[in-house]
């Protein structure tokens, strides 16, 4: 038998195209025939794949219609899972990102190597050795400027302070008491006198008689070196009318000397304590004293009248004197002894000034 | 676009009786599952498609062969099947991170997908083998073969007189694919 015939035996028998006769002689020969029956066996495998393959190809059609009906494009865009921006830029440039940062990191590196802060030198160094610098010479400074302060103490030379107010004042004894006007002192806290070179001495109120408008100050300043002997006398009797007489004081900063001659023998609105002088006297004169051709002390100035043109007063020197007796004794620390013997008279008035204005004082007072 | 989820027996039955609007119910309503897992994983809507469809497919010649059962439910069956080819797919073009995306719970299902390959595979060599064979043999064995056209037809169609002739041809024709069937490797 012929392959061909075989085959179409085969298919006849699969198609169930056979009469119950031909099927049981075709069974037979596939028993007793193992190459038929294998024939046969391959061939039903063979055109059973040829259907599945027909049946797969009609599915993928049917399945590909169907999926025609889909907008896929919408879809994808609902159900994608979107990732951050960064994510996106990412991955959407991460090339040129990548060559962006090796540039960078080389430059920076390249800068770095150049500019030495690759070494080990740890720039901090340098910067905490400029700061020790900047402190040890602002402590050079400062010792510097504390040393000059302390030689200046040492050297008693006082910072000068102008004060709250200002008056003048004369030295009574050359131990250190000076008088002045009680309102140029009255309400001080503390009292500093200025002597004509501009060395000040802290001084203290131990007395003051309102009524005659004195005030007696101390010395108490440990820098203070006892005065040369003073030059003056205190005069006792009352001086006459149109005697010449001069003042000397502090109005500014400078020693002033006013003169003038005595107008009245009582002062404002009849005071019989003072005398009216012509003398062109500034508010600091007051606390100055008044002066004879002789070299005495003939009166305290203490005020003027403002109405008139060169009328001041001054405080009698028997009112001073007196004054000076009512201190009391356990008021005064060192003797209060006045000068009797007058080394002026004969000088002529420059002469009597040069002399005695080392014992002219600028009393400056200190308040709150 | 209709959503509507038929319900698993539905679709079962469906199959069987090669129901079309089953089908495209089918189809559509876990499509959008699969482009989802697919978009989301290194993939693009063509490989969705292509996946979707030989899951499709799977469960289809599972359910006809009568040995699918109803112990999971269909939409965990093709998400697993979908699963299985895709990291198949990603490890045969080095695309696989190692670590795919899920969206779905999922089943072992390496059985079917071996399976559906091995088949898948004879169909390839079986289409290539057509492919190769020419015409008219291919015509005619596409004809009896797949389309079960009779031999009457088949000899109308060519012109054959003699419906011997024809009948000769036909089994030079079907020696021939097979020659070129098993030569494939």
């Amino acid at each position: 038998m012929k392959d061909d015939q075989l085959t179409e035996l085969i298919e006849r028998y699969l198609d169930g195209d056979m009469s119950q006769q031909e099927r049981d002689q075709f069974e037979q020969l596939c028993k007793s025939d193992a190459s038929v029956n294998h024939k046969l066996k391959e061939h039903r495998h063979f055109t059973g794949l040829l259907k599945q393959y027909n049946e797969r190809l009609e599915l993928e059609n049917r399945l590909n219609a169907i999926h025609q009906e889909i907008d896929v494009h919408t879809l994808k865009e609902d159900l994608m899972v979107h990732p951050s921006w960064v994510v996106r830029l990412w991955r959407n440039h991460h090339s040129k990102i990548s060559v962006a940062a090796s540039i960078a990191i080389f430059a920076i590196l390249t800068t770095m190597y150049f500019t030495g802060d690759l070494s080990n030198e740890d720039p901090r160094f340098v910067e905490l050795k400029r700061e020790v610098g900047n402190l040890k010479r602002s402590t050079e400074n400062l010792n510097h400027a504390t040393s000059t302060i302390i030689q200046d103490i040492k050297k008693d030379k006082k910072l000068t302070n102008p004060g709250n107010y200002r008056g003048s004042g004369f030295a009574l004894s050359a131990n250190g008491y000076i008088v002045t006007n009680f309102h140029v002192v009255n309400g001080a806290d503390s009292v500093y006198v200025q002597n004509d070179n501009g060395e000040s001495f802290h001084a203290k109120v131990i007395y003051t008689e309102p009524q005659y408008d004195v005030a007696i100050l101390q010395i108490n300043d440990p820098s203070f070196k006892h005065l040369d002997a003073i030059p003056y006398t205190f005069k006792k009797s009352k001086s006459d009318l149109g005697e010449d007489l001069y003042t000397l004081g502090y109005p500014g900063d400078d020693i002033f000397c006013g003169t003038g001659a005595l107008t009245s023998a009582s002062g404002f609105r009849g005071d019989t304590t003072e005398y009216q002088v012509s003398i062109p006297v500034n508010p600091g004169n007051s606390g100055g004293p008044l002066i004879d051709g002789k070299g005495n002390i003939v009166g305290v100035i203490n005020g003027k009248q403002t109405q008139t043109s060169a009328a001041a007063f001054a405080v009698k020197s028997n009112y001073l004197l007196k004054a000076i007796q009512n201190i009391p004794a356990d008021s005064l620390s060192k003797s209060l002894n006045l000068n009797t013997k007058n080394s002026l008279a004969g000088l002529s008035r420059p002469q009597q000034i040069k002399k005695l204005r080392n014992y002219m004082f600028m009393v400056k007072v200190y308040n709150q | 676009m209709n959503t509507e989820i038929p319900a698993d027996s539905e679709v079962i039955l469906g199959i069987l009786n090669n129901s079309e609007s089953i089908l495209k119910k089918l189809y559509l309503a876990y499509f959008p599952m699969i482009l989802q897992l697919i978009i989301n994983n290194n993939g693009d809507e063509e490989d969705a498609k292509d996946i979707y469809q030989e899951a499709i497919i799977v469960l289809y010649n599972k359910v006809k062969r009568g040995d699918f059962e109803l112990s999971s439910k269909l939409k965990t069956f093709i998400y697993s099947v979908c699963r299985r080819l895709w990291l198949k797919r990603l490890a045969q073009v080095n695309r696989f991170g190692g670590d795919i995306k899920d969206f779905e719970e999922f089943l072992p299902v390496e059985d079917d997908v071996e399976n559906h390959e091995e088949r898948d595979m004879q169909l390839n060599k079986m289409e290539d083998a057509l492919k190769l064979l020419g015409e008219p043999c291919k015509t005619i064995m596409e004809d009896f073969y797949m389309h079960n056209r009779s031999m009457q037809e088949i000899c109308e169609r060519f012109g054959y007189t003699n419906a011997d002739n024809a009948k000769t041809q036909k089994y030079k024709c079907l020696q021939r694919l097979k020659k070129l069937f098993f030569q494939q490797k």
